[in-house]
């Protein structure tokens, strides 16, 4: 299903005796948000294929996925990948509901995002239990670094502010794109993946066994650790 | 004048195809003996597949006030018939200019270019505010708006709702669906019907995205509430169904078209859809490219081919869908204008024209719907069928040589029992998009005097500069055919018994006969 081994500079190890030893995988769900046209589509698209390509507005929301390998464990990012515009803001909640990552991402040639960005920060902090959810501050498309509204020192400080993380990336040069991942890989199986519980493990054939909802819906959150 | 207006009469006699026997008794009632609905050829086995009730006049009923009722609908003058004819002159109808259709926004809202547009959309709120405009920013043309709004608040305020003015070549068509207005301004021959039917597909086209609740809801608590923020994003849509409305043969019949496939195929394509079934499901819909593949339904719900013409220009807009898995609410209004379904939305293959549609009612059953496409998938790769699908997908038309009509160039034939049309691609003389758009403006004529609201035809024959048309409605059919100039009337007439034949013949190819439910 499009599932390739990342291209890793560096930190893990790829894996290519995959078969031959038996390496649990996790399933981690993750969120994209931010305003329309920031690029989150574009860096999902990395993510997952690592290419560029300009595509439409997101509708609704779109899901893929994307295994990233560590060196004890391999995780299976199940990626939300949320449409900006207004008119589906009633809906996001489903989608970071639950997440084990969320990825805040603004243009940082439009000042406008980085308060939108904001906005979800507080939205997401209104669910947040410490410990549950990484989330991440991304300023994406620093390729137009002549048309740049928003510094690093502002998106860094805001992140430091919150207690965040925070990556500057370019999906159109791929700048960065798949060190976050890979970053927010380790971030999460070390923050969440060690609790109790935190991620559940994925199976094959989980797919075949989809009408017991109730031990497979994304929507319920499935990591109820909390303080 | 060349138009020649012909009701139906003892030429049209021996086109009956159907078995004699079954049909004995409605060939009363049938306008053209031989052919009652649902036995023309196209016709759905079992049931049909789409609200078939709600045929071209109900939707434009809705547009329409009680006094049209009044008018006498049934044409039976002929007298009448020739002065409708006659009033029409060939020329003057189609001195299309070719503009382009992409989206030009920043164009100066007083230049010529901009006048000039062969037809304009505007929606706005009923407090008066700029909602959408076809060609320039709506800032721009918010005066222009503001003269519509006072033009539609003075007639209405007189209890006289306004529903055009025609002046200098030009057309006006007010279409009041509250909360909105919608205006549409025209240089074509388009009667105001079909100017209306068109606005009322721009106002589903917005009722999709955020359902009529949710719009009277908002403009009961402000009244001033700018639209535009909500609909940001997706005017794209609206100014490609706008185009399309132009163009697809479908929206101009109220039917949709299908990929040619051997019905041997089709069927395992749709048990396996059938197969793939889930307790939210409503809907499962196969798309190649603006095709229907197959279309299976929870039984007793019908979707109506104006939700799937919403459906198709969602998918055919948005590259967005290729990237994962798509899963959205959408509204289908013809369907529900209350609330929204959650469509899952995806190609079979990374690079294919193939796209699965999967309606349910729950918004939470997004993994059960990725469930049942992959089902879906696995079932039908294992299956000779999805190569014959591939196949097909080569050659998703046909050309009008293949019928073997001499001088025929192009043609549309709708089923009207199942809601499928069947036509062959453009020839050679039609290849320009101008070309193209040329004849499907010819159709639209000939379609506005089918279903002209007062003095409806039954058949139309007119000659012209570039080729000669016949249109032919009964109660199961609408049949438009172009031919060559070198035609005659003759020929014509002779050439539609040929053609029904031809379609009968293929009908299992080029329709879907036998429609399944879960
Ligand atoms: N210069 C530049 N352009 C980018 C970059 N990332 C995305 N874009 C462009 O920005 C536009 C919007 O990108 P999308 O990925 O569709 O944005 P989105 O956040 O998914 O938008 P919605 O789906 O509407 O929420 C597209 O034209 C992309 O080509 C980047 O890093 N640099
Ligand atoms: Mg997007």
């Amino acid at each position: 299903m499009g599932e390739k081994l990342p291209r890793v500079p560096g930190g893990a190890r790829l894996h290519s005796d995959g078969l031959s030893r038996p390496v649990q995988t996790l399933r981690v769900k993750m969120v994209l948000l931010g305003s329309s046209g920031v690029g989150k589509s574009s860096l999902a698209l990395r993510f997952d294929k690592d290419e560029f390509r300009s595509t439409t507005p997101t509708v609704g929301c779109a899901y893929l996925t994307r295994v990233v390998h560590l060196s004890d464990v391999t995780l299976r990012f199940e990626i939300w990948d949320t449409a900006g515009q207004e008119k589906y803001h009633s809906i996001t909640p489903l989608y970071y509901r639950g997440a084990h990552a969320a990825l805040v991402v603004y243009d940082v040639s439009q000042r406008e995002t980085f308060v939108r960005a904001q906005v979800w920060l507080k939205e997401l902090e209104k669910q947040y239990i410490p410990g549950s959810t990484v989330i991440w501050l991304v300023g994406n498309k620093v390729d137009r670094a002549q048309d740049r509204q928003v510094s690093v020192q502002e998106g860094q400080s805001l992140a430091n502010d919150r207690g965040l993380l925070f990556t500057e990336t370019s999906a159109l040069l791929g700048d960065q794109v798949c060190e976050l991942l890979l970053a927010v890989a380790h971030r999460v199986h070390e923050c969440i993946g060690a609790q109790q519980g935190g991620l559940s493990e994925w199976q094959e054939t989980a797919h075949v066994d989809l009408h017991r909802r109730d031990t497979f819906n994304p929507f319920v959150s499935c990591c109820k650790v909390g303080p | 004048m060349d138009g020649e207006a012909q009701r139906s009469t003892a030429s049209w006699e021996n086109a009956t195809l159907a078995p004699v026997d079954s049909l004995r008794s409605e060939r009363a009632e049938s306008p053209m003996p031989g052919l009652v609905e649902g036995t023309e050829p196209g016709a759905g086995q079992k049931s049909a597949m789409f609200v078939h009730a709600q045929s071209f006049e109900d939707l434009t009923a809705e547009g329409e006030d009680e006094r049209e009722a009044e008018l006498d609908k049934s044409g039976e003058c002929a007298d009448e018939l020739k002065v409708l004819v006659g009033e029409k002159s060939v020329e003057e109808q189609h001195n299309i200019d070719v503009t382009s259709e992409t989206r030009t926004k920043e164009e100066d809202v007083c230049s010529e270019a901009w006048r000039s547009h062969r037809k304009h959309v505007f929606v706005l709120s009923e407090a008066g505010k700029p909602i959408y405009s076809r060609y320039g920013t709506e800032e721009a043309l918010s005066s222009t708006m503001g003269v519509m709004m006072a033009l539609v608040s003075v007639v209405e305020a007189d209890k006289n709702v306004i529903r055009s003015i025609h002046a200098d070549g030009c057309k006006v068509v007010f279409l009041t669906k509250s909360p909105l207005v919608l205006v549409g301004v025209s240089r074509t021959s388009q009667t105001d019907k079909e100017l209306l039917r068109e606005l009322l597909y721009i106002y589903y086209q917005i009722v999709s995205l955020l359902t009529l609740t949710q719009l009277n809801h908002i403009f009961q608590h402000k009244q001033n509430f700018d639209l535009r923020r909500l609909l940001a994003g997706s005017e794209y849509l609206t100014d490609n169904l706008l185009h399309r409305l132009d163009r697809d043969p479908g929206l101009l019949l109220s039917a949709v078209t299908c990929l040619p496939l051997a019905s041997s195929a089709r069927d395992v394509v749709s048990s396996g859809l059938q197969a793939a079934k889930s307790e939210s499901l409503v809907f499962s819909i196969l798309l190649a490219g603006d095709r229907l593949v197959t279309l299976v339904r929870k039984k007793d719900q019908f979707l109506h081919h104006i939700d799937l013409h919403l459906v198709f220009n969602l998918v055919g807009s948005s590259s967005s869908f290729r990237e994962g898995e798509g899963w959205t609410p959408i509204c289908l209004p013809k369907f529900n204008t209350a609330g929204f379904f959650h469509a899952h939305i995806s190609y079979l293959e990374p690079a294919s024209q193939l796209c699965l549609i999967l309606v349910s009612t729950d918004r939470e059953d997004f993994f059960n719907m990725s469930d049942c496409k992959q089902r879906f998938l696995e079932r039908l790769s294992k299956r000779s069928a999805y190569q014959a699908l591939k196949e097909a997908l080569k050659c998703p038309s046909y050309s009008v040589e293949q019928v073997a009509i001499p001088e025929l160039r192009h043609f549309l034939y709708k089923s009207k029992s199942s809601g499928l049309y069947t036509s062959p691609e453009f020839p050679e003389v039609y290849q320009s998009d101008a070309e193209q758009e040329r004849l499907m403006g010819l159709y639209q004529d000939l379609h506005s005097s089918l279903h002209h609201p007062s003095r409806p035809l039954r058949s139309f024959y007119r000659c012209g500069e570039s080729e000669n048309l016949l249109a032919w409605v009964t109660s199961g059919f609408e049949l438009y055919l172009c031919f060559s100039p070198l035609g005659t009337k003759a020929l014509a007439l002779s050439a539609v018994n040929k053609l029904l034949k031809w379609i009968r013949k293929e009908e299992d190819r080029l329709f879907i006969l036998s429609p399944l439910t879960y």
